[in-house]
């Protein structure tokens, strides 16, 4: 189906919670723009927008746009791989495993950053010889329309990591605002949102509407606040493992995990097990981890990476240099969460450059 | 069926009373160990010996410093609970300054007065088994450490940030995104990142986490509360 134009979003929530979806996009809470299920398009924020450097994300009034800010704290992550998930219980002698909550969710407004993270946890969790069947019917349940980047913040860097800002591929539905006149031009990426694009009140997009959806993705690929240099960055990195710069960075570091916690590719997880007070019951329950934590290398009583500059390189390592050699792309997507939302304010993209 | 007693020191009860707050998971505890001393609770004095003690409060007399060696003697594990018991609690502030100016600040008769000089944690004191950090202490985390003991295995108290628990409940980082002085990044986990959820800044109830980088974060703390997190002397666990 060629690309059309939808005056309003409301057809497209209607449609989508009558086929049973939660339909999840951003609005605006507690002073940040970020997902919560939506009643109508009234609950997108509308009119607002967001400033973002290191360590630092505030909301203001910008332009008459409904997608008129960045990256949101929270990613696909949360649907795709929950902070917390039970596996099985256990109970007279018997295990039995937890049913898979795969709750139908459409994701509104995901980006192309987002969507480049997907497609990196779709690698880490399907792609192996040991697919994870949680993520895969997590996955499933999800419907991905995109929006097009008109306003990126200061810390992104998705036009350098080239993921973006524009989506591709791996989305249903993609949409990109257009000023004025105010309308979405909007283009199917699967079969399903071929269908359910067909079933909207819409008109054919004329070549003004594409060429001025074509410039909101030039002019926002040319407003990246953030830039890194992958030309021999992997290298880089595995010869750079005894730099003084791991110890200056650690001395600024909280080993806070919260940049590994807003990364919409950090996977890893632990498990817990729980017994149950009356005896005889357990619980397994996965749940986030991070390399940024001690327990995550306990070994016989004691971490493997117990500076904080062990830590912070594992983490910086992994996603420029051996995130390639395992899953065959960088794991990181660009999209600046782990900037911005570093209480230290430390900036991936600065000590890259500092680590040349 | 295994004994437990609970016992009190120096502190405000707030920590006994999360075991009363138990409700329903308290019966399920009475069903599988003998509630043997608990003053809050009973009046009955079973003189032990106890599988396992949960202690409360700090020490701050020197009848304490010898009960305390008593506790330590009839009890198989000794488990102290909260911030009291586990750093000295608030009533450690006595340490920065001169505890004889602040008796005759206070008291009609200080002479009638027999206190230490110095608030200190009962690992201080005593070997202790496991140390419940928590101002007061949470009370998911207690019936985990019970029932712990009980099956004979580690408690799962991990000792990373409050961060962890704040960006898995779906909390607005404060500090990043208000502004708001929070002490979530050096602070051990436990609480459920309560306070955040509530849009106020943490103020470390639980103590530092297992590697605190005060000096980091922003805006710098005090430089009274680097020091507090800066210090080893937060019991065993950072020995």
């Amino acid at each position: 189906m060629d690309p059309v134009v939808l005056d309003s979003l409301d057809p497209l929530i209607g449609r989508l919670r009558a086929r049973g979806y939660a339909v999840v996009g951003p609005t605006v809470r507690d002073g940040v723009i970020r997902f919560a299920e939506l009643g109508s398009a009234a609950d997108l924020p509308r009119g607002w927008s967001d400033e973002q450097e290191p360590g630092r994300y505030r909301l203001r009034q910008g332009d008459d746009l409904v997608f008129g800010f960045a990256a949101s704290p929270d990613s696909a992550k949360r649907y795709t791989q929950p902070p917390r998930s039970s596996l099985f219980r256990w109970r007279d002698g018997v295990a039995e495993e937890t049913p898979v909550e795969a709750p139908r969710v459409a994701l509104l407004g995901v980006r192309a950053c987002d969507l480049a993270a997907i497609a990196v946890q779709d690698r880490v969790f399907l792609g192996g010889r040991h697919p994870d069947e949680a993520y895969r019917a997590r996955r499933e349940a999800l419907f991905l329309v995109a929006v097009n980047c008109a306003v990126p913040s200061g810390t992104c860097f998705c036009a350098s990591m080239g993921t973006g800002p524009r989506a591709t591929t791996g989305f249903d539905l993609a949409l990109t605002e257009l000023a004025e006149p105010h309308l979405f031009l909007a283009e199917a990426g699967s079969e399903r949102g071929g269908e359910l694009l067909a079933e909207l009140p819409h008109r054919p997009a004329g070549p003004a509407d594409l060429e001025a959806a074509d410039e909101v993705s030039r002019t926002a690929a040319a407003r990246m606040g953030r830039h890194v240099d992958l030309d021999g960055v992997k290298e880089r990195l595995v010869e750079q493992r005894e730099s003084p710069v791991w110890n200056e960075i650690a001395s600024r570091c909280l080993t806070c995990t919260n940049c590994t916690m807003v990364c919409p590719t950090c996977f890893c997880t632990t498990v817990e097990d729980a017994t149950d007070l009356a005896g005889g019951g357990a619980e397994r329950v996965e749940r986030w981890d991070s390399c940024f934590t001690l327990g995550f290398t306990e070994l016989g009583g004691a971490p493997v990476r117990g500076s904080g500059a062990a830590r912070y390189r594992q983490w910086l390592t992994h996603k420029f240099s051996t995130w390639v050699d395992q899953f065959g792309t960088y794991g990181c997507i660009g999209c600046g969460r782990c900037i911005t939302w570093c209480p230290a304010g430390i900036d991936i993209t600065e000590e890259l450059e500092r680590l040349r | 069926m295994k004994k437990l007693a609970v016992w009190k020191f120096a502190s405000c009860d707030g920590c006994q009373l999360t075991l009363l707050d138990c409700e329903d998971e308290l019966l399920r505890v009475a069903a599988r160990v003998e509630i043997a001393y608990f003053l809050e609770a009973s009046s009955s004095r079973d003189p032990g010996p106890f599988d396992l003690s949960l202690v409360e409060g700090s020490i701050t007399t020197p009848e304490d410093a010898e009960r305390i060696r008593h506790v330590r003697r009839v009890s198989k594990h000794l488990v102290t609970i909260g911030a009291c018991a586990t750093a000295g609690g608030v009533q450690a502030l006595r340490d920065l300054s001169d505890v004889k100016e602040f008796l005759s600040v206070v008291y009609a008769r200080p002479d009638y007065i027999s206190t230490l000089e110095r608030s200190t944690p009962i690992s201080a004191h005593v070997p202790v088994d496991f140390e419940l950090r928590g101002c007061p202490i949470d009370k998911r985390q207690l019936l985990e450490v019970i029932g712990a003991f009980l099956a004979g295995r580690r408690p799962v108290v991990p000792a990373h940030s409050v961060c962890v628990e704040c960006k898995a409940r779906g909390n607005t980082c404060v500090l990043v995104a208000h502004g708001t002085p929070c002490l979530g990044p050096v602070t051990q986990a436990g609480c459920g990142a309560l306070c955040p959820a509530f849009n106020r800044g943490c103020f470390g109830c639980f103590g530092p986490m297992e590697t605190p980088n005060a000096a980091a974060l922003k805006p710098r703390p005090d430089q009274k509360v680097l020091q507090l997190y800066g210090s080893r002397s937060w019991g065993q666990r950072d020995a």
